[in-house]
């Protein structure tokens, strides 16, 4: 069987570049000198809260919105600058929205042909049914998108928007329409699919598991710039600024004095490792601790009140509340169920801690 | 009645709306319309004091009317425009006949119904009009030479639909048989400078304006046309003067049968057929009066004096559908 | 409306009992439906019964004679006005919709105004200007000698441009309707796919509003089919035309009424086939209800967009009303008295409460066909909508014989019983003219309430409930609001629709109770057209209002 597949790609090579785009509308800016860049084949996300203009920056590289400064570059062309904006459909690159946009008058096999203008009818049907199949959903073709469900509207989606080959794939809150359950599942569906077609793709959401789940790198979005542009390992676990320790994973910020660089004292005791050397011993600052930090040990001598508690499955996720009455979170085994109200020993293991100024 | 309107309005007193007749007054139903009737009726309710409500509508719509209405109809009155329509309503059984010695000296036989359920009130003549800078009245005889080969492209005709084309046809019918009466309308049609137009002024200006130059139309249509452009080259001809004379058709009226207020229908039709009103009646329009006693307007009575057909009227009725048919089989729009 | 519902006891509601009490809820809506059709399917069958008396040498007459010219010309007609109103129609929405160009916000609402002048009117000032005995060919004649030659307006073609003009404004309405509420990430997915907008316009935007399209086109072509007046103005035989002669001039109602029931069973056959080809298609908004950035015509373009909408307004809309002007001016103090505050009260007043009572039962349906898609409630639908397609005198002798039988009735009930005679009761009240209204224009309130009710995802419907909201709460809280559009486009049709009504108004009035339509009428039956001019350009003027109504709703949301 010859299936008719798109030019191979060529890795490594710069995909996609924005070099210091800004955006304003009714003279608000909402997007700020931003850069960023995608190699073939990356996967990028730009996850932030709803309003950060992350939006805005994706509309922007499909050619929806015209940039006031900088520049966009899609693999190595400019399409945009200020006063110059190449038209969507001369850019190549495809999207999925956030609503799906599946067009209602059209069935599910003409949806995903839509945009095979160049190609041959033999063609035509093969890449559909290879996409359908690539989608896991051999055999609907003949169906219209109101008779599919939100997760199949979503494959259709992403199946029409890949057909055509496009240099570069942009999602749109693409999952945000379905439950959660299924989100993370097609998350990692959609995944593998971007990763064995090689397509390089950019995402945008406000789900930070959304974003883990698909994305190689992730850039925190907040008032229309970057906050920091890494791996969601490092967002988490090394976040650069306050903002990206609160917006990524759950944890509390307790106040602390720096001995040295290995060690900082806190209500909690002095905890120890790396202290990132951001200033000298004596300084004040905040140190991140994360639910994961903060481990239960009923031989502990350190106590904390239950002050609620999440139910996660594995894990119970506990509010505590120190003698000093600031409170911390703890992930904790499920199998140790207290009540509210009730004291139960902790204890730290932090590895690396990360700590802000004051 | 504004009044009766609001209230209907609000659905609230369905009962105080009630038709319920009142002595004084006479409902007439209407196909002349009302700029035609109002000034005679409020004559009439002046020297009286007899109230006359009245509604207007297409023949049609009436005659539909005062079907379904049955013996609770509230109209006492029918008038109309042409002959078919009344022939129409006696044959369904909505006219009662009326007995009248006034009726009987003042309307000529030949224009009111044998039967006496229905009376020509003015009279309208159908008759040939021609470009007078083009065609000399010598050259012109009857109705039916109109279709002789000397006209070929010079004739214009309103549209057969028209119940007057319809009459005019039904008494050439009555006069010389159907298949004679065909011939005649299909070298009319052979004739034909233009697609038949729809209306009498709209053709008669086409003569004036050369489109053609001669054609069939009521006089009061050239009498209106005449008054608001009085330089109109056109000629009046009157036609068959040698043989049965100009087709007339009447505007006329009947008495319903199940008329609430017989009595003062009957005083208001034999008053319009009086000397005064018939004058009021037929002028307004430029029509002539049906009763010979009275005189026509000065308007009108300088078109000259002519031959009308004696034929009743009724024929007219009689034969429209026949006359139909045939202009459908002439292929006469 | 609603009645308190007894309270379901939290503990143990049986099933049974809940099930009933929400069947009831529904059945209410439907069975609203099926009296509505119920009440408009009368006059029909009387129509329809009019097979009962076969009238068979007039049918082989007309088979032989009359038919085969007149099924060509009518042909002939319903495909140009179809090519005409849809071209007109979907451009200039498209334009003022999606486009900007130079006077895009004035041309928006004025290429409605055509709407308020009847089209026989139209038609009239048409073949006055351009038939033979009119200024320009008068004029060429002068210029070019008498062998000037000018296309005949008195032909299909004639016919065709002017019921383009008077009826574009259907097409235009609802179509633009659909691209003002398509939301814009379909034709941004396009893009995206590589389609350039014009590309986008005809495979995206354009079969997106395809439901409202053919909602407009409905409505125009019913129109188209059941006229008279006007093609009796270019003496254009039709198959009405057929209708009439055999009425007025064979005294046949009955055959007039197997003609007009051959009509609307073509009509109904047309609809039903149209519905199949999108049974399977849903419309709902896709996407924000951001619309896209307009398409910025600029330059020639621009100019190009301008001067296209300019010219229709002006043909269809300017000059005709200008020319009736001219004339009501030469008539005005012969003519013009304090009747016409009268006239003008009585069209307007009658105007508005039918287009409030057609909207209302145009919404009970479009409900009860959103809540129950099964067949029946859709035929019921669809019967309810089609007193537009039968033309109207016929429809009005119909609406008129069950309406007489039931007065006749009542009065020999009171007779007997209270052995009193009261007079019709019904007759020449609104009780009687505001149903037959309905009858008549029913399908004009339906349709852009129906498709905008399509715009409306079920979800929403389901969300609604589990707040506890359903039924005239959930309509009133949840889906009017999203309607507005629909529902003043609906009203704005059906009041100017009523007023510009004629042989039912005739028919049904009260006594002395006339209309700015009655006075047209009067006018016209005696040829007097220029006569007519007054009240037409009265009747223009009030068209004005409920069309600047529903401007003011377009302009603050486009």
């Amino acid at each position: 069987m010859t299936t008719p597949q798109c030019p191979l790609p060529v890795h490594g090579a710069t995909q996609l570049e924005l070099k210091g785009i800004s955006y304003a509308y009714n003279s608000q800016p909402v997007v700020r000198n931003l850069s960023l860049r995608l190699k073939q084949g990356d996967i990028g996300c730009l996850l932030g809260p709803s309003g950060c203009g992350k939006t805005t920056v994706l509309r922007a590289i499909a050619g929806f919105e015209n940039i006031a400064a900088g520049s966009i570059e899609l693999a190595g062309e400019t399409v945009s600058r200020a006063g110059y904006t190449l038209p969507p459909e001369k850019r190549r690159v495809g999207m999925v929205f956030q609503d799906h946009a599946l067009f209602p008058h059209l069935s599910v096999a003409r949806n995903i042909a839509f945009g095979l203008k160049d190609w041959g009818k033999a063609e035509h049907e093969e890449r559909v049914e290879t996409l359908l199949k690539m989608v896991g959903m051999p055999n609907t073709g003949s169906k219209y998108p109101h008779e599919l469900s939100g997760g199949q509207q979503q494959r259709v989606a992403l199946a029409r928007a890949l057909a055509p080959c496009p240099s570069l794939l942009l999602l749109d809150e693409p999952f945000s329409s379905l439950d959660v359950d299924l989100r993370e599942r097609i998350g990692q569906e959609v995944r593998e699919i971007l990763k064995t077609q090689g397509t390089t793709a950019l995402l945008v959401t406000h789900d930070q598991f959304e974003a883990f789940a698909i994305a190689d790198e992730i850039g925190v979005m907040n008032e229309g710039e970057i906050q920091q542009w890494d791996s969601a390992y490092n967002l988490y676990h090394r976040p650069a600024n306050r903002f990206v320790a609160d917006f990524v994973g759950e944890g509390a910020l307790m106040p602390g004095v720096v001995l040295d660089e290995r060690h900082v004292e806190t209500e909690l005791g002095a905890i120890a490792g790396e202290v990132p050397l951001e200033c000298g011993a004596g300084c004040q600052v905040d140190v991140l601790l994360r639910p994961d930090d903060i481990l239960h040990d009923d031989a502990s001598t350190l106590q904390a009140e239950v002050a609620n508690k999440a139910f996660r499955g594995a894990d119970i996720l506990y509010t505590l509340l120190l003698p000093s009455g600031r409170k911390v979170l703890s992930l904790v085994p499920s199998h140790h169920n207290h009540a509210i109200g009730e004291k139960i020993g902790i204890r730290l293991a932090v590895d690396h801690v990360v700590t802000f100024r004051r | 009645m504004k009044i009766s309107g609001f209230s209907a309005m609000l659905g609230v007193a369905v009962l105080a709306l009630s038709t319920q007749a009142l002595a004084d007054e006479v409902v007439v139903y209407s196909a002349r319309n009302e700029q035609l009737i109002k000034p005679i009726f409020d004559a009439y309710t002046k020297e009286t004091g007899v109230k006359i409500k009245f509604i207007t509508d297409k023949e049609g719509a009436l005659l539909q009317r005062l079907k379904a209405e049955g013996e609770n109809t509230p109209a006492d009155m029918l008038i109309t425009v042409d002959a078919g329509n009344l022939w129409e309503a006696a044959r369904e059984g909505s006219l009662k006949p009326v007995q009248s010695k006034v009726l009987a000296s003042n309307v000529p036989a030949h224009l009111r119904d044998p039967g006496n359920q229905w009376f020509g009130l003015s009279v309208r003549a159908r008759t040939i009009f021609f470009n007078n800078q083009k065609v000399k009245p010598a050259e012109l005889s009857t109705y039916e030479d109109l279709g002789s080969p000397k006209w070929q492209g010079r004739l214009c005709l309103r549209s057969s639909k028209k119940v007057y084309n319809q009459s005019l046809v039904a008494m050439m019918i009555a006069e010389h048989g159907e298949a004679k009466t065909e011939q005649v309308v299909k070298s009319w049609v052979a004739n034909l400078a233009a697609d038949p137009f729809p209306d009498d002024t709209k053709m008669l200006e086409a003569i004036a304006a050369g489109q053609c130059d001669v054609g069939i139309a009521n006089t009061y249509y050239f009498g209106r046309l005449m008054e608001k452009k009085p330089g109109l080259p056109l000629g009046i001809f009157w036609p068959n003067q040698k043989q049965y004379g100009v087709h007339v058709n009447v505007s006329g009226a009947g008495i319903t049968k199940h008329a609430k207020h017989e009595k003062e229908a009957i005083k208001l039709l034999e008053w319009l057929s009086s000397e005064k009103a018939q004058n009021l009646f037929a002028d307004i329009n430029l029509e002539y009066p049906a009763n010979p006693a009275v005189k026509s307007d000065p308007v009108v009575a300088a078109w000259g004096a002519f031959k009308q057909n004696p034929v009743n009227v009724a024929k007219a009725g009689e034969l429209q559908a026949a006359a139909v048919m045939l202009m459908d089989r002439a292929g006469y729009k | 409306m609603t009645s308190p519902v007894p309270t379901v006891q939290a503990k143990a509601p049986s099933q049974g009992a809940f099930a009933f009490l929400f069947a009831a809820k529904l059945d209410r809506w439907r069975l609203a439906a099926f009296a509505i059709a119920l009440l408009i399917v009368v006059p029909l069958a009387v129509v329809l019964a009019s097979f009962l008396s076969p009238e068979r040498e007039i049918w082989r007459h007309l088979a032989e004679h009359v038919l085969p010219g007149l099924l060509a010309n009518t042909f002939k007609m319903v495909f140009g006005v179809a090519a005409g109103v849809t071209l007109l129609g979907v451009s200039l929405a498209w334009l003022t919709a999606a486009c900007d160009f130079p006077g895009r916000k004035f041309f928006s609402w004025a290429l409605l105004l055509p709407l308020a002048v009847p089209a026989y009117v139209t038609a009239f000032v048409f073949v006055s200007w351009l038939d033979f005995t009119g200024p320009v060919q008068t004029w060429l004649r002068a210029a070019f000698g008498s062998s000037a030659w000018f296309p005949p307006i008195r032909s299909g073609g004639g016919v065709v441009l002017v019921m383009t003009l008077a009826l574009y404004p259907y097409v235009y309405l609802l179509a633009r309707n659909a691209f003002l509420t398509q939301g814009r990430s379909a034709m941004e997915a396009a893009q995206s796919m590589g389609c350039s907008r014009t590309e986008g316009f005809f495979r995206v935007a354009l079969p997106m509003a395809r439901p409202w399209i053919m909602g407009g086109l409905m409505l125009a072509l019913m129109e188209t089919l059941a006229d008279f007046g006007t093609v009796a103005v270019f003496n254009y035989d039709t198959f009405t035309t057929a209708i009439y002669k055999t009425w007025f001039g064979l005294f046949s109602l009955s055959g007039a009424s197997q003609l007009a029931s051959v009509l609307v069973l073509l009509v109904f056959a047309l609809i039903l086939l149209e519905q199949l080809t999108r049974s399977r298609l849903r419309y709902t908004q896709s996407g924000r209800h951001s619309q896209s950035e307009r398409i910025r015509l600029a330059g020639w373009r621009g100019g190009l967009a301008s001067g296209f909408a300019a010219t229709v307004l002006l043909t269809a809309f300017v000059l005709p009303v200008g020319q009736l002007v001219l004339w009501s001016a030469r008539v005005f103090t012969q003519d013009f008295d304090e009747r016409y505050l009268g006239f003008l009260w009585h069209s307007l007043s009658l105007g508005a409460i039918a287009a409030g009572l057609t909207v209302a039962c145009a919404l009970i349906l479009a409900y009860a066909q959103r809540r129950h898609a099964d067949s029946w409630t859709r035929i019921a639908v669809r019967i309810a909508t089609l007193g537009y397609a039968v033309p109207g005198p016929v429809l009005a002798v119909g609406i008129f014989i069950p309406l007489a039988w039931l007065d006749n009735q009542l009065i020999h009930l009171s007779k007997t019983l209270l052995g009193h005679d009261p007079g019709l009761l019904l007759q020449g009240t609104l009780l009687v003219m505001l149903p037959a209204y309905l009858t008549r224009f029913l399908a004009v309130g339906y349709n852009p309430v129906e498709s905008a009710m399509q715009r409306i995802t079920r979800n929403l419907d389901e969300a609604a409930r589990t707040f506890g909201v359903t039924g005239l709460q959930m309509l009133r809280r949840v889906h009017l609001p999203m309607l507005r559009g629909g529902l003043l486009s609906a009203t704005a049709l059906v009041f100017v629709d009523v007023m510009k009504e004629m042989p039912i108004t005739l028919m049904t009035r009260p006594f002395g109770w006339d209309t700015l339509a009655v006075r047209i009428f009067e006018m016209t039956s005696e040829g007097e057209w220029e006569r007519a001019a007054l009240p037409a350009v009265a009747l223009v003027l009030a068209g004005l209002l409920p069309i600047a109504l529903l401007i003011r709703h377009t302009e603050t949301r486009s």
